[in-house]
This record gives structure tokens, C-alpha cells and sequence, in this order.
């Protein structure tokens, strides 16, 4: 093998950097704005609906957030999201329809490989990751409040 | 239902949508699946913070639609839990509050891959 | 016995023939600039199959198939086959071979795989070990999505130095000296080289090094001039790889002009959205057996120098942070007589 040594890698980084590309971060920008901002005015609206049903805010999330999931996974399953997400990069991934589709698009990718091993197993594929740091996060964010704050409700 | 919310509602949800898409473009060697992870524990931290709630009172949608939202509710619920179990309480109310959301998805994942056939 | 061969440089003082070739791809490279030179242009990446993988699968078969019927060379005369893909284990090629049914060499090459096979059909020809050998390199944009990247449905951008996997086959039949419109006279055996890339994302600026390597070593052996070629391909180091190659080359003190190309830069045209070009053991396939051979069997070109790339990492290397190998072949065609 001709493996390069340090300043040969180096050197060649650095031209690499040089030839490099840079991402449209403009473009990228505005479009992640419009789709992310117009797929949370559409929550809104579910929102909206809950709250007009006379949930206070905090339990009208709740709903209105899984609505959200669900037409994600739906327009996973129509073959729809991927377009999306190919232009509108986190505008659509950052919102709860992305967690819905980093769900559903492995889900059926892996549906050939079985229900068990497919399906089952690769499921959390991408969403594991965030449940697990989520989880974690969350649990050492409460336990340092409450150690800083006292006891919640106090 | 204001026509307000909408705006606000979309400005402030399409303010995150961009940060993330910033952080994307411009730190090398991230993917998306990174962003995500990042700004679910972002959530989690703004809302240990007390930041991630007014901002929910303020745009509604416009923050509680975003993956920061669901770091956002596990702390709350796990705080909540606390308040009115202990230990047990602060263990078992993140799960608790992101469960429909989770259902929701699980299910109509599995629903999904029984009825639709990846089109590449 | 004497060695044929000069550094890496095998010479083929009687070069084995190339028959024939068959190039079959899918709808988006069928919409590209080279749409006319393929064989066939599939309507969709499915093929009614029941996976991915057994499209490609079919796509091989069929290639393979026609490769043999325009050299006119039926299954019984025919030695070997070779093959090679991305998937893991080749599963591709192997189960082609299952149906293909004559003895078999799986050959990993990942995206240099073409020329692997061509300069290893010409050996066995060359050496006496067979009068007919098939051969086939394959690659197919969903089957190597799910393996290598993401699901094909999850909503992503691609970063702008990613190139996008062709679902393209090339074959080819190669035969005896002086049969045939094309001959292979030489073939440079790549070294794996690693300059510490490690963007599985970025697979050009990662394999342009063995590209430059491989071109130097072919020109110090024959001691020709780059003239010596109408064209002188890279496989797929795309819009990104290309011109860090030509930059690797000019330092060392090679200029190469026009002529050198690159064949995931061809594939597709700026509306097709493919990032930064086209990769896949495919695409320099499907375009040396559509292109360049119909080009050569025409008398456009009389001899092209291609030299296929390829990155040697895996989804386990890359994860576990290791740096890409990579490895690029070079053969020449020229037109017979």
C-alpha cells in the first residue's frame, strides 16, 4: 500500500480544502426557513383545533404534535418526503414530520429483509440515536435542576 | 386560530428549521442525523433552563413542532413526574409525556412498511 | 520464459479481443447526456422485481446476455465469467453466475471493478487459459443506498462533494487476437494508496491520488505521451476529484489537456441533480461498454486510456474512523487493424 506519510496527508488535505466545495448555505438557508416555518403553520393549525376544543397549551402539544407525525409518516409511505427533504434539507428533518420519517423510511426500506429483522429491529435505525440522547439529556437536565432549584412543585 | 399565530408560527419555526440548517452547512462532517441529535439535546437544555416554555407560549407550533420540542417535553414531564411521585415519578414522566408521539409514529411505521413500497 | 509486463504495466504482445459489449441502465442515465450509446435504457429501477438487488441482478444477466449474443459466441464456448459489484459478499455477481452458469471469478474492485475484470479476461485469453471470457461490473443507485448511506425514502440533503450511484451495467465478451473491432493491449495494475482521506462522502478527493498514481506509473512504463490517446478516462472521481487529479498530475510534471475526462462527469448532465457527478462499479462501465466501444468500433477514437477508480472502505472502516484506501486501474483499448 502507499499509504502517505503525515505531511504528504497534510499537504494533500489542505489541497483537498483548497478544491473544495462550500455548500449553497444561502440557498440551503432559505429554503430550510420556508419549508420548516410553512410545516410548523401547518401545526399551528392542528394546534389551533386542540386549543379551540379548550386544551390549555401544554396538553394541546401533545396532540397536535402526533398529528404532525402521522401526516409525516403518510407522505413517507406516498414516496413524498425524500423530495422534500432533498431541497428543503432540515426544514424538513428538523421538524416532528422529519422524526416521523426517519421512522417510517427505514421501516419500509428494510420491509424485504422480514417483519422481524427488517421492519422490527431497523426501525430506530435513525430515530434510535435521538430517542437514546434525548432520553439521556433530558433525565441529567432534570436532575440538575432539581439539585439546583429544589424539589419542582416546592 | 389568528391569522398572528400562523405568522408567528412560522417565523419562529422556520428560525430553527435555519439554525439547524447552519449548523449543518457550516460544521463540517455532520449529518443530518447529527443536527437532530443536537437539537433535541439543545431542547432538553433550554427547557432545564426555563427557555423552551415561554418560547412554546409565545409561537405555539412555531416551537413545539421542531425536534427541540421533544427534548422540551421529556424534561417536563420528567419534572412533573418528580413533583408527584419522587424518584419513581422522575424516572417514568419523560416516556410519559413523548408516548402518543412515539405510538403514533411506531405504529403507523410498521403500518407503512406493510403498505408502501419504497420508490428510491 | 519472459515477463510481460514492464513495472506495473502488463503488455499484451497479442492483444486479446474485445467482441463485444453491452451496456444496460436505468431511467435517469438513460435521461443523460450519453442516452444514445447504451443498449438498453430501462423504464424504471425496479424492474418488477421484488428487491433492489434482484433488479440489478436481472440488469446483469440481460447485459451479460447481449454482450455474448453480438460477439456471437454461444455458452458452450465460453470459459469464464467475471464479476463484480458493491454489494456485500458481490451477491450481484455471484448470483448472476448462479444463472450465467460457466466457472466463475467474483472480482472487488469496488468502482475500478471494470478494469480489473478487462485486464483479467485479457490474461486468461493471453495466457492460453480460455478462448472466450465474459465479464460484467455493476452498480445500482438503491441497492448501494441502503447499504452504504440511508434509507431511500429518508429525507436528506446530499453534501455537495457526494456523488450519486449509477444504475448502469457494463459487459463485455473478450476473445482472441485479431478477432473483433477492439483489442486491449495494456493494462496498469494499480497499488492501493491512502492519503488519509476519510469522508466516505467524498470519495473523489479520496481516490483522486491512486487515479494520479496509477496515470504516472502507465506513462513512465510505456513511455508514451499522453497524444499517444484520444482520451484519456478517469472512472468516476466526478467534479470534485477530477480536477484535485489534474492538480496531482501538473505537480508532477505531467499536463494533461482536453482529453482527459471522467466518466462520472458524463453520466449526467447539471439539471439531473446528481451533486457532484456519477460513482458505482456501473458507471465507468456502462460508459466504456456504451460510449467509448461504439466510439472505437466506429474508428471515432482509435485507442482510449481508461483508468477506473475505486474507494476500498467499508460501512464498518468508515464508522470506526479509518482512512480510505483506494485503487485505480488503468487499460488500454484501441481499435483492431
Amino acid at each position: 500500500m502507499v499509504e502517505a506519510t503525515r505531511e504528504q496527508a497534510e499537504d494533500y488535505r489542505r489541497l483537498v480544502t483548497r478544491f473544495g466545495r462550500r455548500p449553497a448555505i444561502l440557498r440551503n438557508a432559505v429554503w430550510a426557513f420556508l419549508v420548516g416555518g410553512t410545516i410548523c403553520a401547518v401545526g399551528q393549525f392542528f394546534l389551533g383545533l386542540f386549543l379551540l376544543r379548550g386544551m390549555p397549551l401544554k396538553e394541546a402539544t401533545v396532540p397536535a404534535a402526533s398529528t404532525m407525525i402521522a401526516i409525516g409518516a403518510i407522505l413517507t409511505g406516498l414516496g413524498v418526503y425524500d423530495k422534500l427533504g432533498r431541497r428543503a434539507g432540515m426544514g424538513a428533518a428538523l421538524p416532528i414530520t422529519g422524526f416521523a420519517n426517519a421512522i417510517v423510511a427505514p421501516a419500509m426500506e428494510f420491509r424485504r429483509e422480514g417483519l422481524l429483522l427488517g421492519v422490527g429491529a431497523r426501525l430506530f435505525q435513525i430515530a434510535g440515536p435521538v430517542i437514546v440522547y434525548a432520553l439521556a439529556a433530558a433525565l441529567l437536565v432534570a436532575v440538575v435542576r432539581i439539585l439546583v432549584a429544589g424539589p419542582p412543585g416546592s | 386560530m389568528s391569522p398572528a399565530s400562523f405568522v408567528i408560527a412560522f417565523l419562529v419555526g422556520g428560525a430553527i428549521c435555519l439554525l439547524a440548517q447552519l449548523t449543518l452547512d457550516l460544521a463540517r462532517n455532520l449529518t443530518a442525523a447529527h443536527v437532530m441529535v443536537l437539537f433535541v439535546v439543545l431542547g432538553a437544555v433550554a427547557s432545564g433552563l426555563g427557555l423552551y416554555e415561554p418560547l412554546v407560549e409565545f409561537s405555539g407550533a412555531g416551537a413545539a413542532i421542531p425536534l427541540p420540542a421533544f427534548g422540551h417535553a421529556l424534561v417536563q414531564g420528567m419534572l412533573k413526574g418528580a413533583a408527584q411521585q419522587g424518584a419513581g415519578g422522575l424516572l417514568s414522566g419523560g416516556l410519559t409525556a413523548a408516548a402518543m408521539g412515539l405510538t403514533v409514529a411506531i405504529v403507523i411505521g410498521l403500518l407503512m412498511a406493510l403498505v408502501a413500497r419504497p420508490q428510491g | 520464459m519472459t515477463v510481460k509486463k514492464n513495472g506495473q504495466t502488463l503488455v499484451f504482445s497479442n492483444p486479446p479481443a474485445v467482441l463485444a459489449t453491452a451496456a444496460v441502465v436505468g431511467p435517469k442515465e438513460g435521461e443523460g447526456p450519453l442516452s444514445g450509446w447504451f443498449d438498453v435504457v430501462k423504464p424504471d429501477r425496479l424492474l418488477g422485481m421484488k428487491s433492489w438487488e434482484r433488479a440489478e441482478c436481472k440488469m446483469v444477466e440481460e447485459a451479460v446476455t447481449l454482450a455474448l449474443g453480438k460477439a456471437k459466441v454461444a455458452h458452450k464456448d465460453l470459459d469464464f465469467y467475471l464479476g463484480g459489484d458493491l454489494l456485500h459478499q458481490i451477491i450481484t455477481s455471484s448470483f448472476a453466475a448462479r444463472s450465467i452458469d460457466v466457472p466463475f471469478f467474483g472480482l472487488y474492485g469496488a468502482c475500478a471493478t471494470i478494469a480489473e475484470a478487462l485486464c483479467l479476461a485479457a490474461v486468461l485469453v493471453d495466457g492460453g487459459f480460455a478462448t472466450h471470457v465474459a465479464l460484467a461490473s455493476s452498480s445500482h443507485h438503491d441497492t448501494a443506498e441502503r447499504q452504504f448511506r440511508f434509507p431511500t425514502e429518508f429525507g436528506v440533503q446530499r453534501p455537495v462533494t457526494a456523488q450519486y450511484t449509477v444504475t448502469a451495467v457494463g459487459a463485455a465478451v473478450v476473445g482472441p487476437p485479431g478477432k473483433g473491432k477492439m483489442q486491449i493491449t495494456h493494462a496498469t495494475v494499480g497499488r492501493v494508496v491512502d492519503y488519509g482521506q476519510k469522508d466516505p462522502m467524498d470519495l473523489g478527493a479520496a481516490m483522486a491520488p491512486a487515479a494520479a498514481d496509477t496515470i504516472l506509473a502507465h506513462f513512465q512504463d510505456t513511455g508514451r505521451a499522453p497524444e499517444s490517446y484520444d482520451l484519456i478516462l478517469t472512472g468516476d472521481l466526478a467534479s470534485v476529484g477530477h480536477p484535485l487529479c489534474v492538480e496531482l498530475l501538473r505537480r508532477a510534471g505531467l499536463v494533461l489537456d482536453g482529453r482527459f475526462v471522467d466518466c462520472g462527469m458524463m453520466l449526467y448532465d447539471e439539471t439531473q441533480e446528481t451533486v457532484a457527478g456519477g460513482s458505482g462499479c456501473g458507471c465507468s462501465a456502462s460508459v466504456f461498454a456504451g460510449y467509448l466501444a461504439r466510439n472505437l468500433e466506429q474508428g471515432k477514437f482509435r485507442r482510449i486510456l481508461l483508468v477506473a477508480t475505486g474507494a476500498l472502505h467499508s460501512t464498518t472502516s468508515a464508522q470506526q474512523g479509518e482512512s480510505i484506501p483506494c485503487i485505480a486501474h488503468a487499460i488500454v483499448v484501441e481499435r483492431s487493424g
